[in-house]
């Protein structure tokens, strides 16, 4: 296919299965199921969550239709109309107009509008229709509607239209095959019908009134379950109470529910490794694969079980519809640090990692909230630090119940480094709100989405793409640095023997650095690790499980036990302040450059976040050496 | 339609007086949108949730302390902070129907 499709005359011509359009974007208001078609209908592993603006920039998934034909999908962030107001709206804008730089105009489009709230979704079908592009009107939700006594005639509301309309459901899946005739069948424009004046929306309101009052569209009866559900979440008292429940409960999992699952991909990835040593001859190449990369990447990949833990919760909250409910208790405090209801959605997916939470501030309309969300949202705990503090909390702080079988001494010390990170982000965003990026208070504007069952497929969905990119990391980045740190413990060779670890490239580069971080209480191998784990956070296990490794011979005792001989509790938790501030990641500084246009922000950020570790840690240090050692 | 506005968290309303903005609604109370005071763009987007002049707006849960507020509007659930909804004026009800005691 392909070539035909530059020649309208040649594609009449062509297969039936080579007729259809070669790219298709996926358009409508956020939270009307957008994602969840587009993963649907490609498999691609978009995520999908019940939150108004989880798409920020647009996504492309090609399909196979059954003819062996080829259709590009484009997932395009959600807009209420053509008129942008954030980054993101701006993205489906260009795209759609044929203005992106990235992108070529699509060659139709699929209009997604919820069911249940038509009125008002119909406005946007004026604009789209106005595009002149061969349109799909797709109606989602179509069990909600039926199942809550609503009603349309999808046959007057294509006539309406001029377009064809489907009714379907994208969750579970009904009424997919209108969308894959659609893409396979060579398609028309739409016919011309009156479109009312795009820049008058009490007009555009009317106008979707007229065609839906025409299309016999009946609006169904507000959800029950959300006004049930809501009377206790937006309960004054229950309900902040059950924000904080919610928490401590997600904590504690992550430390009692991940362990016998760490213990068991711990003892699979020693047995491997002796497996695997066996099959090579004792030599260098053996001591490279097994102390190198089975013991550097495996110290990582044993944490999978309790960061794919941290993420199935965080999907229920999202999917669900609670976390909506989680910005709105949480604006108050937003807005006493110049921030708003929106910057806690980026923050808090920034638990997950900085990276697509950065991404995520485009729905900011505000450039200077928009700035200052970027700025601090590193410092919310990502998961590349749990490894980091799993490891150390386990190390140094017992196993003991404190609020009975509810919270740990664990969990709590987890959930305290959680709440120093949330701490710095908020004092450091009322300093730059009152400063540098002052700006007026804001409207917060957010739309509360119903509350929804989460889906089995979605949240299975969401765990696969995380262990992919866990995995893939571990495979790439961890591997590579695991290997150049063997060979650094290794070189330069001494007379053709190994030298001593401490006399080796790593045992130099560490003792370089070592009278600078003395007085945080961290000797070189520490040393080694903070250079290494500048890649990414998570690099430091893996390197300290390469250095230990090649000493493992003399020892023979696990990452634990070897870290509690390197660190007194002053230096552990000095190590953890210092993680708990520090910038150490590359990918996030390459996508704060990339979002703020330049190297000024990032620059700032990362020297700021580095003075801040250094400086916090030193006093750590020097506190618990002088009151409690 | 009879409602009760002698109470009020900012206590710019007088006893028995009519609320005249968005946020002079307590919960499960309705009333409609006269106009919107605020910029272009912010009416531009407030429109396009459903805020347009001559809609009904039921104000619904809140956070707690009562800032931002749930709107039910034109089907969906929209939350806004206190002082946008203090811009959006409210069509005055003695026009549809009279007091009872006037």
């Amino acid at each position: 296919m392909g070539d035909c499709h530059r020649c309208p005359v040649a594609a009449v011509l062509s297969a039936k299965s080579h007729a259809g359009p070669r790219s298709v974007a996926i358009v409508g208001p956020p939270n009307a199921g957008k994602s969840t078609l587009f993963n649907r209908l490609t498999g691609l592993r978009q995520k999908v969550a019940n939150f108004p603006g989880v798409t920020v920039e647009e996504h492309v998934g090609r399909v196979t239709l059954e003819g062996g034909g080829e259709v590009d999908l484009i997932d395009l962030p959600g807009i209420y109309s053509l008129e942008p107001r954030s980054e993101d709206e701006q993205v489906t804008r260009d795209v759609l107009m044929g203005q992106s730089a990235v992108r070529a105009r699509p060659e139709a489009v699929i209009l997604i509008l919820d069911s249940t709230n038509l009125g008002r979704h119909l406005m946007l079908a004026a604009p789209i229709l106005g595009l002149g592009l061969p349109t799909l009107v797709v109606l989602n939700m179509a069990d909600d509607l039926a199942s809550r006594g609503g009603k349309v005639d999808d046959v007057a509301l294509s006539e309406q239209l001029g377009a064809p309309v489907a009714l379907i459901s994208a969750s579970r899946g009904e009424g997919i095959e209108a969308i894959w005739k659609f893409l396979s069948e060579r398609v028309a424009q739409p016919s011309p019908v009156d479109l009312p004046l795009l820049n008058n929306v009490p007009h555009c309101r009317l106008w979707a009134q007229r065609v839906g009052d025409n299309a016999a569209y009946h609006p169904p009866a507000p959800p029950l379950w959300t006004t049930r559900l809501d009377a206790v979440f937006l309960h004054p008292v229950v309900g902040p109470a059950v924000f904080f429940a919610v928490i401590l409960a997600v904590f504690q999992a992550i430390f009692t529910g991940a362990t016998p699952l760490m213990d068991g991909v711990h003892d699979l990835i020693a047995w491997s490794g002796t497996l695997v040593g066996a099959l090579i001859p004792n030599g260098a190449l053996r001591s490279l694969v097994v102390d190198g990369v089975w013991a550097g990447v495996g110290a990582v990949v044993v944490f999978l079980p309790q960061i794919l833990l941290l993420f199935l919760f965080l999907g229920i909250l999202e999917d669900s519809g609670y976390l909506a409910r989680a910005a709105l208790i949480a604006d108050r405090t937003m807005a006493r640090v110049g921030l708003q209801g929106k910057s806690f959605i980026p923050l808090l997916s920034a638990y997950a990692c900085a990276v697509p939470a950065i991404l995520a501030t485009r729905t900011i309309e505000n450039k200077r909230d928009r700035i200052a969300t970027i700025l601090i949202a590193p410092f919310m705990t990502c998961s590349a630090r749990l490894p980091v503090y799993t490891l150390i909390i386990a190390a140094f702080v017992p196993d003991k119940h404190i609020l009975g079988p509810f919270l740990g001494a664990r969990a709590a010390a987890l959930l305290g480094l959680y709440l120093l990170g949330f701490t710095a982000a908020f004092i450091t965003a009322k300093v730059l709100k009152s400063s540098i990026l002052k700006s007026q208070r804001n409207s917060f504007v957010m739309e509360m989405p119903p509350y929804r069952m989460p889906t089995l497929r979605s949240l299975a969905l969401r765990l696969y793409d995380r262990s992919k990119i866990f995995l893939r990391r571990a495979g790439t980045i961890i591997l590579w640095v695991s290997i150049a740190i063997w060979c650094l413990a290794h070189l330069p060779l001494d007379h053709g023997h190994v030298p001593p670890i401490e006399k080796s490239l790593a045992g130099t580069m560490g003792r370089t650095i070592e009278p600078a971080i003395q007085p945080l209480g961290f000797n070189w191998k520490i040393g080694v690790g903070l250079i290494t784990s500048l890649a990414a956070r998570e690099v430091i296990i893996s390197t300290l499980g390469t250095i230990y490794g090649i000493e493992g011979e003399s020892h023979g005792t696990g990452l634990q036990a070897a870290i509690q001989r390197d660190l007194n509790l002053a230096g552990a938790v000095a190590l953890m302040v210092f993680f708990a501030f520090a910038m150490q990641c590359m990918s996030t500084i390459a996508v704060v450059r990339k979002e703020t246009g330049g190297w000024r922000w990032p620059i700032a950020q990362f020297l700021y976040m580095t003075g801040l570790a250094y400086s916090s840690a030193w006093v750590a240090h020097s506190v618990i050496m002088r009151f409690y050692m | 339609m009879q409602l009760s506005f002698k109470r009020d968290a900012d206590g710019h309303l007088a006893a028995g007086s009519e609320p005249t903005t968005l946020a002079h609604l307590r919960r499960g109370e309705h009333a409609v949108i006269d106009r919107l005071d605020v910029p272009d763009d912010i009416a531009r987007r407030l429109m396009e949730l459903g805020f347009l002049p001559g809609s009904t707006v039921t104000a619904g849960l809140s956070a707690p302390g009562g800032d931002p507020r749930v709107f039910q509007v034109d089907g969906s659930e929209i939350a806004l902070r206190k002082e946008t909804a203090a811009r959006m004026k409210l069509r005055s009800k003695q026009k549809r129907s009279r007091p009872v005691s006037a």
